[in-house]
């Protein structure tokens, strides 16, 4: 599984231009699933069918369109002006390599020296007006010949594993996506009591736009949400309880921006972590949203998410322990297999 | 070279990783190569009668961290070595130099998790913090209280012979030499060559004393690093990625000697720039010069884009520019010297 998400995490997949990280998934779960598709806006689809008379359809989603950015335009030196797709805070681009569209054109977002500011300038954070991706191009005509206006760009990291946690970018969600395959794939002797219809979505980042059109097109009886959700166990000035916590189990949420959890489907959880040992812990805060929001007010599918805590989404590098993941497969796999109890 | 020059490790004070890696280099063109009990690293290339010294420094030390506090939790707080911008850090990969070298991330707060008017904010360096993502037991077992800490640089080929990475400051001045080296194997010049990679210059220029006292050049030449064109910057106060080295003017340069450089490139048709530096300071000329009885010193650096990031950025071509008048420089040395004395 970690091999899994080490593929998903370095493949490319801005909200709006999620074609590569699709082609990637499609190819890890294709020998585990009945049939996929794929909509006009990029959400993929894979089935898995129970063969089992009047069984329910549970939908599994998990986005794999990651927050970066997008190239508007060059100015005459050269530069590439560029503006932030999805919710990254401007701070995090100085001093960063990117890369660059289908062709992965290299790039680096600079700064002015030290040496060469007043003590006013760095007192204050760079605005992105003043922040420029500079690919080595000397005009603006090259520039934009090399990379055009509306290339997306990402930031240039690799994943890397490091004693029992692993660090990479766009956790949030490939971290879902990599849970999401995972569950996919059973063994022989393995069969899961209702039909699972896997979602992959797109857009989430910019405004949960690829989930809004699920509840018609998959039209689901219940759906789990998969995230990668910020882990707040670090340090702070204030002393606030955090958000989740790395190596604490799979966080399931009662409540965010866009959804109350299901009470059913939450009791069926912390039942299934208790009957098989499995830890978990809830997600403390109530910011951020995720596509079950609009998904579950569609005619009402009870609906909710269970996260991998990640410490630094939206940012070049997040951080994930590997046990968290393999109990988050864990505690959803067990709770699908005993989905029967919930009906 | 310059991909594994940037590549390995060679904070101020610790320098004996790059150090090694260079004097490997030296010794492919150098009859003679040693590395000093500070680290600095020294190639001798003899002339073809030895009737003089000419030494090139340049910095082989970069800016870096010290951790200077490990959090109960776990976390590394962090004492700079060398000049930062605190708006650089946050979200950078890092190493930590350890019992082994581990990876590591300056953390940053989500936006999920931010309160508003925070991205309007500077986190200062004393806010911040490294995550190894370990237990707080394995950073204890592996990370001590002043373990270096350097960013995890990657050097990235941009478009138009242009690399980026950090630490080009100053290991561009150190292929300078390497490339100087390469030519002069084919050029006769009568005196000898000390091409020297100085250590602790990002701290105090302090390296390049010590190897003055040591060789007694008696001609110095000085290879570092300049601002290069940015917007916002005002022009006169940068140079262009891609015109050539720059020769440095000012009191802390022998007046004459620039001049000669300045014609040599002139005859050669080697494109070149200026810089103006009316007060000395700032790079190992400044203490070259006043080094012993004093040594005469020229400079010239390449123009460096977004200097003391992770990214700067360089253009190769003036690298081979600035080796090949640098060159044409020693193999005239001799006469230079003479003619400015008199």
């Amino acid at each position: 599984m970690i091999r899994t998400l080490e593929k998903y995490s370095n493949a490319f997949g801005v909200s709006g231009h999620e074609k590569e990280i699709m082609e990637v998934i499609k190819a890890e779960i294709k020998d585990d699933v009945d049939e996929t598709s794929v909509d006009f806006m990029g959400n993929l689809y894979a089935r898995k069918y129970c063969g089992l008379k009047d069984a329910p359809n549970v939908m599994l989603v998990a986005h794999m369109d990651e927050v970066g950015l997008m190239v508007t335009g060059a100015d005459a030196s050269g530069m590439l002006n560029f503006l932030t797709v999805g919710g990254l805070d401007t701070r995090l681009l100085v001093s960063k390599r990117v890369v660059l569209g289908n062709e992965a054109v290299k790039g680096v977002v600079g700064a002015k020296p030290i040496h060469l500011q007043s003590r006013d300038e760095w007192q204050s954070p760079i605005p992105l007006s003043s922040l420029y991706i500079d690919i080595g191009a000397s005009s603006k005509e090259e520039a934009l010949k090399i990379v055009d206006a509306g290339t997306y760009g990402v930031f240039d990291t690799k994943f890397v594993s490091q004693e029992d946690v692993v660090m990479g970018k766009a956790f949030d969600d490939r971290a879902g996506c990599a849970v999401v395959s995972e569950l996919l794939h059973t063994e022989e002797d393995e069969s899961y009591p209702v039909n699972i219809t896997a979602v992959f979505s797109v857009q989430e980042e910019v405004g949960l736009r690829g989930a809004s059109i699920l509840a018609e097109r998959v039209s689901p009886d219940y759906v789990i949400a998969f995230e990668g959700t910020t882990a707040g166990d670090v340090p702070v000035k204030e002393d606030v309880s955090p958000s989740t916590e790395m190596r604490k189990g799979p966080a399931i949420t009662f409540m965010d921006r866009t959804t109350i959890g299901f009470r059913v489907l939450r009791d069926h959880l912390t039942k299934t972590a208790g009957k098989y040992g499995i830890p978990f812990q809830y997600k403390r805060t109530v910011t951020g949203g995720t596509d079950i929001g609009v998904i579950h007010t569609k005619g009402g599918i009870p609906s909710i998410v269970i996260s991998v805590p990640v410490r630094y989404i939206h940012s070049p590098k997040g951080i994930l322990a590997a046990e968290d993941l393999k109990n988050t497969v864990k505690l959803a796999k067990k709770a699908l297999m005993d989905f029967k109890e919930v009906l | 070279m310059l991909k594994s020059l940037t590549e390995t490790p060679g904070i101020s004070g610790a320098e004996e990783g790059i150090a090694d890696l260079i004097r490997k280099y030296f010794s492919r063109y150098c009859e003679e190569s040693y590395v000093d009990r500070f680290n600095n690293v020294v190639g001798i290339k003899k002339g073809s009668d030895s009737s003089g010294k000419i030494m090139f420094a340049a910095h082989i030390d970069q800016i870096g961290f010290i951790v200077r506090y490990i959090e109960d939790s776990g976390f590394l707080r962090l004492a700079p070595i060398g000049g930062h911008d605190p708006r650089v850090l946050p979200g950078q990969e890092m190493i930590v130099f350890g019992k082994k070298e581990l990876k590591g991330i300056v953390g940053s707060v989500p936006p999920h998790l931010q309160k508003p008017g925070d991205t309007s904010k500077v986190t200062p360096l004393d806010e911040l913090y490294v995550d190894t993502g370990l237990t707080p037991e394995d950073v204890r077992a592996n990370i001590s209280v002043g373990d270096n800490v350097l960013f995890d640089s990657v050097c990235s080929e941009l478009k138009g012979d242009r690399l980026s990475s950090a630490a080009m400051d100053n290991r561009a001045g150190v292929l300078v030499l390497m490339e100087t080296l390469k030519i002069l194997e084919k050029v006769k010049h009568k005196w000898d060559v000390y091409m020297v990679g100085t250590v602790q210059e990002e701290v105090g220029t302090r390296g390049a004393s010590i190897a003055s006292y040591g060789i007694k050049p008696d001609l110095a030449v000085v290879v570092d690093v300049t601002f290069g064109d940015f917007p916002g910057i005002p022009e006169n106060m940068t140079v262009k990625l891609g015109e050539g080295g720059s020769i440095s003017h000012g009191a802390n340069f022998h007046p004459g000697l620039t001049k000669k450089l300045r014609e040599l490139a002139g005859e050669w048709d080697i494109p070149f720039q200026r810089e103006m530096l009316p007060r000395p300071g700032g790079t190992d000329a400044y203490t070259v010069q006043i080094s012993a009885t004093g040594v005469p010193v020229v400079e010239m650096c390449i123009p460096l884009r977004y200097m003391h990031t992770t990214v700067e950025t360089l253009s190769l071509k003036d690298v081979k520019r600035t080796a090949r008048l640098l060159a044409i420089f020693v193999s005239e040395a001799d006469v230079l010297f003479r003619e400015v004395e008199q």
